[in-house]
């Protein structure tokens, strides 16, 4: 039993009016990104499908890959048989034994009027044939089947159809724009990332690294979780590396030990908006989470957040902690998170940091210095990494 | 040259050599060193753990590089037989093991003072099962067999034995030596807590070995050193060797099925034409074998002599385990097995690879026919 091609299903996009055209142009171009290591694939397009046809290529690593691009409602996979009932009969069986649950359905559509028997017969033969073959325990169950088997039954060719399985959901990555991630190395933003990817919205990602304080173990687990990001997008995701050390001991000797930290997140916001005007995001996003730290309570998110006048997007803020775990630890990213290295969040870390600092204060440590131009010089100084198929991939040796 | 020795050592794979040639140029950074020099070297022979334990289908941090199967062996024994000494110092063997498990086991009983039982074989190579059960006591703290026998082939029914160690005490580990198994049978590392494994015999590196250990079995380190390996081996890893451990398995266990068959044929091929000559017998069993070991003796013939003049004709065979070659007496396996001495003394062991073609059988008999015409009877 071969199974011949994948089915698609898109999801919430099939309600978008005009656009729907640029949806599926977007979600098809993204899927055929994320499985471009599978050389055979074939892909045709219908009305409201995808069909992959999968010429060979396994269909579990297909799908494995299939489930991380948003956009897709679910998918199956199916089997080309000739349309000969004893080899449907055969087929349907193998499906069901091969899922899990006992009890299933099956939905028979006859094209093919010729056919001498109608569906409701059909379904019954089938059925009847599951229940003097199969090794587990089954009974049918119209309503709420754990296994629904469609079969559709043509000229010379039948479809089976596999059990359903759920795809990502949300929107084709892309479609909303772009954004940009200001990505620590924590636990929350890539969550915060995710969710964004989630919305249609494409990322870069902007990380603020000052050696030697922090080391390049830092530096790599910013990458590794843009790695595992990566594959919710279409594979590719830029990472801009800001080179912090300088404008961050300047922040210390020129500002109150319990004002440093809101200094600082002013810097990086304004750093933020440089890097994402330059690159055509046209919002920020983080991962704060109301009331988790100092510098995510209210007060603080207002004082920070002035400096700068684009749109801030913060999708975990009024997440429990335990539910942000519990989307990174699905996303892989959680391990990579708990890695014990040090960011430049972490270091120098005051003991009483302000939770409800004041503008004018801020404002009066920053008068002490001439930090535009050092933001500045920041911004201009910052590099690029793509993390792509080419990260960290040493098959060869292997 | 007609080389038929594969189970002493085989040649290295071409792939293997490329990678390791080309990882020597460009990583010489110790593994755990703080700087990325370092970090990049041990993220690469994390993988290569990684990827082992899934083709072995174990954990990850349940698999420990050594230099080889002699020091896994060594430190699975030694390390259960001090961990566990508490609890009994009763430990079982067989009489046939390879030298680096039976030698470990003297050790134990003659210098430790543990007390060990070895258990015999039939002749035909098979576990006596019973003497096993028996020999099990609340005080056994380790069984260890080897899955393929090194010098006659016979395979070891792992699955009963570990039901019959279940049956009388639960407590009791168990370790395999299955050098001689990887890459040519498949394996099911489930019925074991312990198990060693080399690379030179599976066209890899010499100097690379492999332990695998249960996560619930406790060893004490023979080598105590730094964080290596889990502070359980000390001393800087070997980490390229360690890294193209990976391809070495992987590569040796493509095409393990059609690669079993076509040895079988060729087995089976020598087989049959050596049953025909006289003066030679086969000693290894006729089931229950490794297709890839054929033991055989030459009666009358002394086989050292055999063995170098075979050379001269550009045939290279073995006489017994190379590890014990140069001790001039006869095979503790074949001894075991109760095979006459004067057949015992005149032993031959023939070894296959799936590089081995028909056309080297052919040419072997030929060289052998001609070997057993000129050189004279010595016993």
């Amino acid at each position: 039993m071969e199974s011949s091609h994948i089915l698609v299903r898109f999801g919430e996009l099939t309600t978008k009016g005009k656009n729907r055209k640029l949806f599926i142009k977007k979600l098809c171009d993204n899927t055929k990104e994320i499985l471009s290591s599978f050389n055979h694939l074939k892909y045709q397009l219908t009305f409201d499908r995808l069909y992959i046809l999968l010429n060979g290529e396994d269909p579990k690593a297909v799908s494995e890959k299939l489930k991380t691009v948003f956009g897709i409602h679910s998918f199956s996979v199916c089997y080309k048989v000739e349309s000969d009932l004893d080899k449907i009969k055969e087929v349907v069986n193998e499906v069901i034994e091969k899922n899990e649950g006992h009890t299933f359905k099956i939905d028979t559509k006859r094209n093919d009027k010729d056919f001498p028997m109608k569906s409701l017969e059909i379904n019954k033969a089938i059925a009847g044939y599951v229940f003097h073959h199969t090794t587990k325990e089954l009974k049918v169950d119209v309503h709420h089947p754990e296994i629904l088997v469609k079969v559709e039954l043509r000229k010379d060719w039948t479809y089976i159809m596999d059990n359903v399985i759920y795809g990502a959901g949300g929107y084709p990555v892309g479609i909303g724009g772009k954004a940009l991630l200001m990505l620590s190395g924590g636990i929350d933003s890539p969550v915060a990332g995710y969710l964004t990817l989630k919305r249609g919205v494409d990322i870069e990602c902007i990380h603020y690294a000052s050696p030697p304080y922090t080391n390049d173990l830092a530096k790599e687990k910013v990458l590794d979780l843009v790695n595992e990001l990566r594959k919710y997008t279409h594979g590719k995701i830029v990472v801009h590396m800001v080179p912090f050390t300088k404008l961050q001991l300047a922040i210390y000797e020129h500002s109150e030990e319990s004002y440093a930290m809101t200094v600082m997140r002013r810097m990086m916001y304004r750093i933020a908006e440089g890097i994402a005007k330059k690159n055509h995001c046209l919002a920020i996003v983080n991962g704060e989470s109301i009331g988790q730290v100092a510098s995510q309570t209210l007060e603080s998110m207002g004082v920070i957040n002035e400096v700068i006048s684009m749109p801030v997007i913060r999708p975990v803020a009024c997440m429990d902690k335990l539910e942000i775990i519990r989307i990174a630890e699905e996303i892989n990213t959680y391990d990579i998170s708990i890695r014990p290295h040090e960011d430049c969040c972490t270091i120098f870390t005051p003991k009483q940091p302000a939770t409800k600092p004041k503008s004018y204060k801020a404002e009066s440590f920053e008068k002490l210095w001439d930090y535009q131009s050092m933001v500045q010089e920041c911004i201009d100084n910052t590099s690029f990494i793509v993390i792509d198929d080419q990260y960290k991939n040493n098959d060869e040796i292997f | 040259m007609i080389y038929l020795d594969y189970v002493s050592t085989t040649p290295l794979r071409k792939e293997v050599k490329e990678t390791y040639t080309q990882l020597l140029s460009k990583y010489f950074a110790n593994a755990d060193s703080m700087h990325s020099l370092g970090y990049e070297v041990n993220g690469l022979m994390e993988k290569s753990r990684s990827l082992i334990a899934q083709y072995l289908k174990v954990n990850d941090n349940e698999l420990f590089f050594t230099s080889g199967a002699s020091e896994s062996n060594n430190m699975a024994i030694k390390g259960v037989a001090f961990a566990y000494a508490s609890r009994g110092k009763h430990i079982i063997t067989t009489k046939v093991e390879h030298s680096s498990v039976y030698n470990t086991f003297k050790e134990l009983e003659e210098i430790f003072g543990y007390d060990v039982d070895y258990i015999s074989v039939d002749n035909q190579g098979r576990l006596n099962l019973n003497e096993l059960e028996n020999k099990i006591r609340d005080d056994t703290i380790l069984v260890s067999t080897m899955l393929i026998n090194n010098e006659v082939g016979m395979i070891n029914p792992i699955s009963k034995i570990h039901e019959i160690i279940q049956k009388k005490n639960k407590k009791t580990f168990f370790h395999v030596d299955m050098v001689q198994a990887l890459g040519k049978i498949p394996l099911d590392l489930s019925f074991v807590d312990l198990a060693s494994f080399s690379a030179h015999k599976i066209y890899g590196l010499k100097g690379s070995g492999l332990l695998y250990k249960k996560n619930s079995v406790q060893i004490v380190p023979l080598i105590n050193g730094g964080q290596q390996e889990s502070g359980l081996r000390g001393g800087t890893s070997n980490a390229l060797v360690n890294i193209v451990l990976a391809k070495t398995i992987r590569l040796a266990l493509e095409q393990l099925d059609y690669n079993y068959q076509y040895v079988l044929s060729l087995n089976q091929y020598l087989r049959k034409i050596l049953n025909e000559i006289q003066d030679i017998v086969i000693n290894s069993p006729s089931a229950n074998v490794s297709p890839y070991i054929l033991n055989l003796s030459c009666i009358g013939y002394k086989p050292e002599v055999l063995v170098h003049d075979l050379e001269s004709q550009g045939c290279f065979v073995s006489t017994k385990s190379a590890c014990s070659s140069k001790k001039n007496d006869i095979s503790r396996t074949l001894k075991a097995m109760g095979i006459d001495e004067k057949i015992a003394g005149s032993a031959l062991r023939i070894s296959f690879s799936h590089l081995t073609t028909k056309e080297d059988i052919d040419e072997f008999i030929e060289t052998l026919k001609i070997s057993l015409q000129r050189v004279k009877k010595q016993r």
